[in-house]
């Protein structure tokens, strides 16, 4: 070879593959205005959908008069439950095995809850129609208390479950019970707590939150009658999902529904479910014959599409008292509001909550989880995270941290002394699961030493005895998080969404110039799918990344898939793109062993090429074996040069991370101040290093938004009183703090690349870090726990409850 | 309902329609001039996804009627690029320095950002944090959004652009 022949790092270079940080492919087209979202859509004799909602809690309808609204000039058709039960449509099935009502029949179970649905030529029209349609209530008592959902003489939510003994998961316990759910060792759990040297008990409150992405939730239904086919364009982060439900509840034969997802305006985890208005506007297709666009608001999606946590949880912890963990045991109220419209997978209705033992060895662990039903919006849904794992880590984190306490142990050293060792790995926990890797303690002290932690507590000592002595009115809290996740559901031993088995899946085709496409079955909404998917088929196939086009959304031509939420992209789609690829390796390299008249064995790959063993002159190169492909095949092989991956996982995967904030608390303002955030992330093979730092950013961003002031209230009334941006705290620029990133790499043993999957690792971490670091800072005055979300309020009023005022 | 006659500029060209008084400017950019780059995400002013430029001003068009915006020049995304096609220095940064993930809000920041930028040609990171305080994001969490705003600072003002040390 001369210097000129560019060498083999050279050549991967110019692909731009896994490990790259390749700028984004979506970006050309966000930065000049030409997304192609939900709403810019505009189809010839479309009508506008606009839902009446009930301005009560809990209610009997009396009746509904349409009469004056469907008077209205402009307005095409009112919906009811009554108009609904004609087609068998006022109730659906949610994806958590319950039923949830589309249109109020008979009565309403909370505020906002869709009651009719008004279709007209325009928005204008809609919206002046929904004022006109006369509902009369009769009001019932309201609670919003799931503490008291199961107590003698709680209102009756669920009328229509009354005669029903057993929940989806098992025996109902009283009206207003959906289901119990355990996992652990309860005898032995018990036995240990009973002869253990120190325990801790605390009931820990993880508030309704709601994800909140920028775009709501919106569809755009079109049904053809003469062809009797459905196509329904919306913000679905899965597709396919929606297709098959929707079938389900239609009876229009699956072929004949086409979904869409074009751009979405993020999700996490809001945009999973199905909601009452894309029936409505199915519905109101079939019954008008044109196209139906639903757009819900803000408050509306604030308040009635998909709240996430609402888990209040009784946890204790048990140690010896030198501070080795013995146990843990965790009973859960989980407020699933009136329906249960969870998004977990079906066998699991707590979803994966016995992530909960976190990254430590405990022997043993119980947990209990019972969901009741309350006069709130349905929902349940995972808001940037595996389903139920942030609950989990917050709850474990924190009692983490008050058990250190009792200890009178710094919570670094105590989570040092408790973390799985790295020889335990793959590790089984008390509740049955099996960590695939980590390296915890190289995290730990990664972490610990970035930030000089030592020097951190020394100052917080000299500050609080500052304090104590009345010169400062700031007190300094130091947060730590070890975090660890379950993310990529999943195996269908384990995982699946009425029935059908939660794999993944990725087609690729390599077009005869060298270039390709690959469809997938999950749906970007703003991780950079374009941009990383293609960097994996680059690095397997030695192709340019910038010579692959990605395509999600189309249910007609991507493979079944179940879509992009609790970081399973990565894992199920990421492993499935990788073992497409190597079908289709596997083929170029029997046509590069005809072309170069030597056996397949004497050929080795080298970035981008087949080269003959010990002779590296002789090769064909990815590009060349594509033209190849179609065109001088060996004999009796099929010409072409595509797969297709349906990629079951065998385990789930664990990305970890190590996660330090500083704070300085002012006691008379109670106002934050957030004056370092360290979030050291272990997510196995990084794919983008510069997608994964945006993420992070992101995740932990919405994180502090969480633990610092997000909460969906409700009033004793039913009356949700956060549902509007005026309310509902989302930090903008200002309120942000810095974050620095870091990282350890330990890859996943059993995923094709190694990859684990991150963008919901930094909430996972964050939440719980910020809330103890705010915690710390009261913890010298002898405060164990104070709950979420620590806005100015909150944290002025635990300072008062200290004494802090005078 | 009756229409009124209204003229304005929209990204340089003259525009003459007929609208509904009530008409908000972001359904009329939307809808009657298929600018669909703006928007909305609540309605009520607070996530700044409609932001435009309307006559030197960084205007939220959700909360102002079309026929308000009467005899008024007004920008959009649509109208960021430079006159020889290649794209503003906004639009660049933000895609170099990896300023957005959804896209959403990306509209509305990069209008923002350049009025930001025409008030002040080198602002601080502070002063880029407030000037970009009413519009929301909720992917990149901001950080990556100042650094965009930096690089095309730099790039209009002809200076190389240093990423601050992390």
């Amino acid at each position: 070879m001369n210097d000129m022949t560019p060498t083999s790092a050279e050549r991967a270079e110019k692909l731009e593959g896994m490990g790259c940080k390749r700028k984004r492919v979506e970006d050309v087209r966000f930065t000049q205005g030409k997304g192609n979202y939900v709403d810019d859509l505009k189809l010839p004799g479309m009508l506008y959908g606009d839902l009446v909602r009930s301005p009560h809690g809990h209610a009997r309808i009396k009746n509904i008069d349409t009469t004056k609204a469907a008077a209205v000039p402009g307005v095409v058709a009112v919906l009811t439950a009554e108009v609904l039960k004609t087609v068998n449509l006022a109730w659906m099935p949610t994806l958590a095995g319950d039923v949830q009502m589309v249109l109020a029949d008979g009565k309403v179970l909370f505020q906002n809850q869709e009651v009719a649905f008004v279709v007209a030529e325009s928005r204008e029209a809609a919206a002046d129609a929904v004022e006109l349609v006369e509902v009369e209530y009769e009001a019932l008592p309201v609670n919003v208390d799931p503490l008291k959902a199961m107590t003698d003489g709680a209102p009756m939510i669920r009328e229509d479950l009354k005669d029903k003994t057993d929940g989806a998961h098992g025996k109902r316990k009283h009206y207003n019970h959906v289901f119990a759910w355990q996992a652990g060792d309860k005898a032995a759990t018990d036995a240990a707590f009973a002869k253990a040297d120190v325990t801790i008990r605390e009931f820990i409150v993880y508030p309704r939150v709601h994800p909140c992405p920028l775009e709501t939730c919106q569809c755009v239904a079109s049904f053809d009658k003469i062809r009797g086919e459905l196509t329904l364009w919306g913000t679905f982060q899965a597709p396919h999902v929606i297709r098959t439900v929707g079938s389900l509840i239609s009876k229009i034969p699956e072929h004949k529904i086409h979904v869409i997802a074009p751009d979405i305006g993020g999700g996490f985890g809001n945009k999973v479910g199905a909601y009452p208005g894309y029936i409505c506007s199915i519905v109101a297709s079939i019954v008008t014959g044109r196209p139906v666009k639903w757009v819900e608001d803000r408050i509306e999606n604030l308040s009635t599409t998909a709240f996430a946590r609402d888990f209040h949880m009784d946890m204790e912890i048990a140690a010896t008292k030198d501070g080795k963990v013995t146990a843990m045991r965790c009973y859960t109220i989980a407020d699933h509001g009136a329906f249960d419209a969870c998004a977990n997978a079906t066998k699991w209705p707590a979803g994966l909550f016995s992530i909960i033992s976190g990254s430590y060895d405990f022997p043993t662990a119980y947990c209990l989880v019972d969901g009741v039903y309350t006069n709130k919006a349905p929902g349940g849904v995972a808001y940037r995270c595996s389903f139920r794992v942030t609950e989990a880590a917050y709850c474990i984190e924190r009692a983490m941290d008050i058990m250190a306490q009792k200890l009178g142990m710094d919570p670094a050293e105590f989570r040092i002394k408790n973390l799985i060792r790295r020889e335990q790995f793959p590790y089984t926990s008390a509740f049955g699961w099996q960590y695939d890797s980590g390296d915890y303690h190289t995290a730990m002290n990664k972490a610990m030493e970035t930030v000089d932690y030592k020097k951190l507590r020394a100052e917080q000592k000299t500050k609080r005895e500052a304090f104590k002595r009345g010169e400062t009115r700031e007190v300094m809290g130091i947060g730590v998080a070890f975090f660890t996740e379950i993310v990529g559901a999943g195996p269908s031993r384990a995982c699946d969404i009425l029935g059908i088995a939660m794999f993944d899946s990725a087609e690729i085709r390599i077009h005869p110039t060298g270039s390709g496409i690959c469809r997938l079955g999950t749906k970007s909404q703003g991780q950079g799918h374009e941009t990383t998917y293609a960097q994996i088929i680059a690095t397997e196939l030695g192709l340019p990344a910038d010579n692959i086009m990605i395509e999600e959304g189309n249910t007609d031509t991507a493979p079944y898939g179940l879509g992009t939420y609790g970081s399973r992209s990565t894992p199920v789609s990421g492993a499935a793109t990788a073992m497409a690829c190597r079908k289709i390796k596997a083929k170029a390299q029997m046509i590069a062993a005809y072309m170069l008249e030597v056996h397949d064995d004497d050929l080795e790959w080298d970035v981008d090429r087949f080269r003959v063993r010990g002779n590296p002159e002789r090769f064909k190169t990815m590009t060349e074996l594509a033209w190849a492909a179609y065109h001088e095949v060996p004999p009796g092989m099929e010409p072409g040069l595509e797969a297709i991956n349906y990629y079951d996982p065998p385990n789930f995967t664990f990305p970890f991370g190590a996660y330090i904030c500083v704070v300085d608390v002012d006691v008379d303002t109670g106002t934050t101040k957030v004056r370092r955030f360290y979030a050291l992330d272990d997510c196995g093979t990084r794919i983008n290093p510069m997608i994964i730092e945006g993420q992070i950013h992101g995740g932990l961003t919405e994180a502090f938004g969480i633990a610092m002031g997000q909460e969906i209230h409700y009033d004793d009334d039913g009356n949700v009183t956060t549902a509007s941006l005026m309310d509902y705290f989302l930090p903008t620029a200002v309120e942000t703090p810095h974050w620095e990133t870091d990282w350890t790499t330990t890859p996943s043993p059993h995923h094709p690349i190694g990859a684990k999957g991150v963008g919901e690792s930094p909430n996972v971490g964050g939440v719980p870090c910020f809330s103890n670091a705010v915690n710390d800072a009261f913890a010298f005055l002898g405060s164990t726990h104070i709950q979420m979300p620590h806005d100015h309020w909150r944290t002025w009023t635990a300072a008062e409850k200290l004494g802090l005022h005078g | 309902m009756a229409k009124s006659h209204i003229k304005m500029t929209v990204n340089g060209k003259a525009v003459e329609e007929l609208v509904e008084p009530r008409t908000l400017l972001i359904h009329f950019l939307r809808e009657q001039l298929m600018l669909t780059g703006p928007h909305i995400g609540c309605e009520t002013s607070h996530c700044g996804a409609c932001t435009v430029d309307l006559d030197g001003k960084s205007v939220k068009s959700c909360t102002m009627f079309a026929v308000q915006a009467a005899g008024a020049d007004i920008r959009t995304i649509e109208g960021m690029a430079n006159a020889d096609g290649t794209l503003h220095a906004l639009q660049e940064g933000f895609r170099e320095m990896h300023g957005l993930q959804c896209g959403f809000c990306t509209p509305g920041m990069i209008l923002r950002a350049y009025r930001l930028l025409q008030e002040n040609t080198n602002p601080t990171e502070a002063e880029i944090r407030m000037g970009i305080s009413g519009n929301l994001c909720r992917c990149t969490g901001y950080q990556n959004i100042v650094k965009a705003i930096q690089y095309a600072a730099a790039k209009l003002a002809g200076v190389p652009f240093q990423e601050a040390a992390e």
